[in-house]
């Protein structure tokens, strides 16, 4: 049972894996990037997850709240950045895409290289 | 002194304010102009705070006011100074030399959103270097990679776009690794300020969790800092990219990512985990001893110019980790002054690619053939930053080669087996910068007209050539913040 009530460190880890397998096996670059947008989300659960207290609620100051546990925000505030990076990261990613569609007429990894090799 | 103590904050903010008013600027000139010189009072600053430093110990900057652990805290110390000088100084003088060269790679029309770019890498490049805060870090470090991107793709070539994509994917693999480090310290001990971490860790009993953070942290940033054998990324991004940006990179990228590992690690790790001294210098020694044996085998092989000198730099890295993993203060300030050699060194020799490219279309060995006759002081100033990289007696590169081999001597491990690979690969890159240099002054040359107007590339090459010489026969200046620096890490770690 205690396995099993660690489970979103199990979703973390599944999901990370499956990012990263598909960032290093797939050849189509679109593939690619979305391994890559997994395993960078799969952190983001990572962070979410941790920052949950048993029991705790949103951390309000106020005479009316007397629940005095609270789920610690901060973690939050640093995802709400780390997305932003991760879009950006996979906007550029995919204009990249698009230039090299444009000057290859391919997305697969393995033609490029064929056509990188055969200059 | 009101200013003065602004200067941590000014040091980020100058670049990324400027970034959007540069894609404003018409024509590409102005453009130019205001980044080079946003670039250069970026130096300044750097300059000033390296003075601040050396005066006066380090300087923290609670950001808004708000003090740490719980505000955003700057700082600057002795090795983030150094760090600074090298950064700023790099963009600095890679932007004065290439007006002529991103003109003709980027073209006139899209140089504004180009130099918004590079305003951005310095602005993150900065940010690493001033935050305090493992977060923060991490932040800047993305801002930095993303522009990056942006400016290798900006490549003529069309092999540059794949080449940034790996480099995309590499750099953001590398990056998400040292989030879940930063990620599960969090957990551990509830704060994302670094020295904040180095306190509350000794206080955690169970240190399992802290291997495993050191584990992703240390394979993010070695993946970062092209560490062999994580380096696949490395060749190419320096081929492909803009000859400007080939400078600013090979000069201080890599080794920002390296100041990050080397920082987190005896932070937070080497005091404070049983046996981490051993195992960081037994895994990192032999990578080390590789990367500097591979990458200049590599460089020896090599047909292109521009990579011949990426591998080479690859092999540098390696001499910088090999100082850091025999964790004595003289190997470390010898590392920490090769990092600041190697940037004047192989700065010199893209600023002289930049020159050459003026000349030729190809930059490959046989492209560059005859140049160095047609246009001596260009050929000259290369052959001179190609003995710094050596390490001839006379040049910065010699300065820090000898101090690392004292090093190794005085640390009594493994000194013959280290002191051969050091020889070998000395050898190795004089038979790599003796092809460059053969090609440039002995091959025959196509019958091109020679012209010899100076150009502004050739001026920041023989100011880059003299500096490199200037600190060869007068390292005072670097020893010292080396030094300091080198003692500022052990200290880190002896808490």
């Amino acid at each position: 049972m205690i396995v099993l009530s660690f489970y979103h460190y199990w979703v973390f880890i599944t999901l990370l894996m499956m990012g990263f397998y598909t960032v290093i096996v797939k050849q189509n670059l679109v593939k690619k990037l979305l391994g890559l947008s997994l395993f960078q989300s799969a952190v983001f659960l990572l962070f979410i997850g941790v920052a949950k207290v048993t029991d705790g609620t949103t951390p309000i100051l106020h005479p009316d709240v007397t629940n005095t546990i609270f789920s610690t925000p901060l973690p939050q505030v640093l995802i709400l950045t780390a997305i932003v990076v991760g879009i950006s990261t996979s906007a550029l990613g995919l204009a990249i895409i698009v230039r090299i569609k444009e000057a290859y007429g391919t997305i697969e990894e393995d033609e490029i290289r064929d056509q990188d090799s055969a200059q | 002194m009101i200013w003065s103590s602004h200067y941590p904050v000014l040091q980020v903010v100058l670049p990324l304010l400027m970034a959007p008013f540069i894609i404003m600027l018409r024509p590409a000139r102005l453009a130019w102009l205001a980044a080079t010189a946003t670039s250069l009072l970026a130096f300044a600053v750097s300059v000033a705070l390296v003075n601040l430093v050396n005066d006066s110990g380090a300087m923290s900057y609670p950001v808004g006011g708000w003090a740490a652990p719980y505000g955003i805290e700057l700082r600057v110390d002795s090795l983030s100074a150094m760090m600074l000088l090298i950064v700023s100084g790099a963009s600095s003088l890679a932007l004065l030399a290439s007006y002529r060269s991103l003109t003709t790679e980027i073209g006139e029309d899209r140089l504004g959103l180009f130099l918004s770019a590079w305003m951005l890498v310095l602005a993150g490049l900065s940010g690493i270097l001033v935050a305090a805060d493992a977060f923060n870090i991490f932040v800047f470090m993305e801002i930095a990679s993303l522009a990056s991107y942006v400016l290798v793709s900006g490549g003529a070539d069309r092999r540059a776009l794949p080449t940034v994509f790996k480099y995309l994917v590499m750099g953001t693999l590398g990056a998400t690794f040292y989030l879940i480090g930063v990620g599960l310290i969090y957990i551990m001990t509830g704060t994302l300020n670094l020295a904040d971490m180095a306190v509350r860790i000794q206080d955690v009993q169970d240190p399992i969790l802290f291997f495993a953070a050191g584990g992703f942290i240390s394979v993010g940033l070695a993946l970062k800092a092209a560490i062999f054998p994580l380096h696949a990324w490395l060749p190419n991004a320096y081929t492909f990219a803009p000859h400007a940006v080939s400078v600013f990179l090979a000069a201080c990228s890599t080794k920002v990512a390296l100041y990050v590992f080397f920082r987190v690690d005896f932070d937070l790790f080497q005091g404070n985990l049983g046996h981490h001294a051993e195992q960081f210098s037994l895994y990192l020694m032999p990578m080390a001893l590789a990367a500097i044996l591979y990458g200049s085998a590599m460089a020896i092989r090599e047909p292109l110019v521009k990579r011949l000198f990426a591998w080479s730099s690859i092999a540098q890295i390696g001499y910088i980790i090999l100082g850091v993993s025999l964790l004595t203060e003289a190997s470390i300030s010898a590392a920490l002054l090769h990092m600041f050699n190697h940037a004047l060194a192989k700065g010199a020799l893209f600023i002289g690619i930049i020159a050459l490219a003026a000349h030729t279309h190809s930059l490959s060995l046989q492209g560059i053939a005859g140049l160095g006759r047609n246009h001596p002081v260009i050929g000259t100033a290369i052959l001179l930053a190609g003995l710094s990289l050596v390490g001839i007696p006379g040049t910065a590169g010699f300065i820090s080669k000898w101090l690392l081999i004292e090093a190794i001597i005085e640390q009594q491990r493994f000194v013959i087996p280290l002191l051969a690979v050091v020889l070998i690969s000395s050898l190795m890159a004089v038979v790599y910068i003796a092809k460059v240099a053969e090609a440039l002054f002995f091959a025959e040359a196509p019958t091109t007209p020679a012209n010899n107007r100076v150009s502004a590339a050739a001026l920041v090459l023989l100011i880059v050539v003299f500096a490199n010489i200037v600190f060869g026969l007068a390292p005072q200046f670097p020893i010292g913040l080396a030094e300091q620096a080198a003692q500022l890490l052990l200290l880190g770690s002896a808490i």
